[in-house]
């Protein structure tokens, strides 16, 4: 028998491709073009959001009995602040260089739209495990585009991978600065994210005919 | 038996009780992890100075890489001499002096009291160091950091840090490169403390030209850089009185 059920691994196969949380729910864009800039931070961003979407799923689900209708937004809000905030803390403490790293993440992660998406669509109507899944399948599918991203905002924007340069020196021309390449100083700036996700947002349609609208 | 969720006293109830539990969980967890996150800033600030003035494990051109956080107490005593508060006229020996809070002094001096003012001197193969630690506002929050000058008031290395820059763009005020820019550059221009601004379009790149007190600025960071030029010259400014006790022409 397989370790997951054809249903459960599709839970987190499809928000990979088909149902990606940012270029078909269009859910986190906010976060995918804020801090792609670079590569280590798009890692850094992915990972804390597996962590808290796939914790927040399973409480919201604990949860979605007792949860008064009227409030639940805020509940679901609470559940991701008092996680985030649990977290840092502990970081802080027992790893405080890498709590560095994340501290700016930490007002993105509880405001990304990602994760207050998947408490309403998912967790609120579903078992734990099963929302444990869903919240592991889209981070999942949030952090490959974000790792997308990164990587070629960082490549064309500043000629690094994970900070250390891949395409020669820019200031003192070797490699291939030696033959009159630039760095594109617009991939820097947010913007350009956009345009990054519009071209994977082109490339899945063309390859998917089923995920285009008639109109 | 399922209970009616949409009563309003519901609502309230369990409103209350989430507060309550949320509140004591996170209560709870902040006292108890308090005197640990309080150890790691404290000995995370000796690094920093000891960064400034050039006692770090940088290798080649690449990382910030602090001296390890097991010797970072027995460095600091080896190489900062002395700690002194400076407070209007009175200059006092405190070795505690690095855990002064600049943002309470800040506060202080608004509300008309003397503002203190920390200075620590390192001395490293006989050459004397004086860190002045600074601080000020970024695009998002609060930046800071530490300048290490000689007593001809050059820069001999600093340290940058941040609240919550943007990763990628302002955040790297405390990368490598940007930061070494700064060694050699003066912080006078003739007689003015001028400051060091982080200039746009300077046509220096490479940073070569160390007597214009700019270095070249970060691309896509451009509030973060002036918040870097503005710290350093109202800093420069609230110490002009003590640079130049200890300036050597």
């Amino acid at each position: 028998m397989a370790l997951l059920s054809k249903k459960d691994a599709n839970l987190i196969l499809d928000p990979l491709a088909d149902n990606n949380p940012i270029t078909i729910q269009v859910l986190g864009i906010c976060s995918a073009l804020a801090i792609t800039a670079e590569l280590k931070a798009s890692v850094v961003m992915a990972i804390s959001v597996l962590f808290v979407l796939a914790m927040g799923n399973v409480v919201i689900s604990l949860m979605r009995n007792i949860i008064p209708s009227k409030i639940r937004i805020i509940v679901q809000l609470i559940v991701v602040a008092t996680l985030v905030i649990i977290v840092d803390q502990v970081l802080k403490a027992f790893a405080y260089e890498l709590s560095k790293t994340l501290a700016v993440f930490v007002g993105l992660i509880i405001t990304n739209c990602i994760i207050m998406g998947r408490f309403e669509a998912f967790a609120l109507a579903n078992g734990p495990w099963k929302s444990f899944l869903d919240g592991i399948g889209n981070s999942l599918g949030y952090g490959v585009i974000l790792i997308i991203v990164g990587f070629f905002r960082e490549l064309l924007g500043s000629g690094t991978l994970f900070g250390i340069p891949v395409l020669g020196d820019p200031i003192t021309k070797t490699g291939l600065y030696a033959t009159g390449y630039e760095n594109n100083g617009f991939m820097i700036i947010p913007p350009a994210a956009l345009i990054v996700v519009g071209i994977i947002i082109w490339v899945q349609r063309s390859r998917n005919k089923a995920l285009i609208e008639d109109n | 038996m399922a209970v009616n969720t949409d009563k309003n006293s519901y609502t309230v109830i369990f409103a209350a009780i989430m507060v309550v539990i949320v509140g004591t969980v996170l209560a709870f967890i902040a006292s108890s992890l308090s005197d640990k996150i309080a150890e790691n800033e404290r000995l995370e600030k000796q690094q920093n100075i000891l960064y400034a003035m050039g006692i770090n494990q940088n290798e080649g051109a690449g990382s910030v890489n602090f001296v390890p956080t097991e010797n970072v107490a027995g460095e600091f005593s080896k190489f900062i001499k002395e700690q002194l508060v400076i407070e209007g006229d009175k200059i006092t020996k405190d070795d505690q002096a690095y855990l002064i809070d600049l943002k309470k002094q800040a506060t202080a001096a608004k509300n008309g009291d003397t503002r203190k003012l920390p200075v620590f001197i390192g001395d490293k193969d006989g050459a004397k160091y004086y860190i002045i630690p600074m601080r000020g506002k970024g695009l998002w929050d609060a930046i800071w950091g530490f300048i290490a000058l000689d007593e001809h008031l050059v820069v001999q290395g600093v340290y940058f840090d941040h609240a919550a820059e943007t990763p990628g763009l302002g955040a790297n005020i405390k990368q490598r490169y940007f930061m070494d820019d700064f060694v050699g550059e003066s912080i006078l221009s003739g007689t003015q403390y001028a400051g060091i601004a982080v200039a746009k379009g300077n046509n220096d790149p490479l940073n070569k030209i160390k007597d214009d007190n700019e270095v070249d600025a970060l691309a896509g960071a451009t509030i973060t850089g002036n918040g870097v030029s503005a710290m350093i010259k109202e800093t420069m400014n609230l110490y002009k009185d003590y640079l130049e006790t200890i300036r050597v022409n």
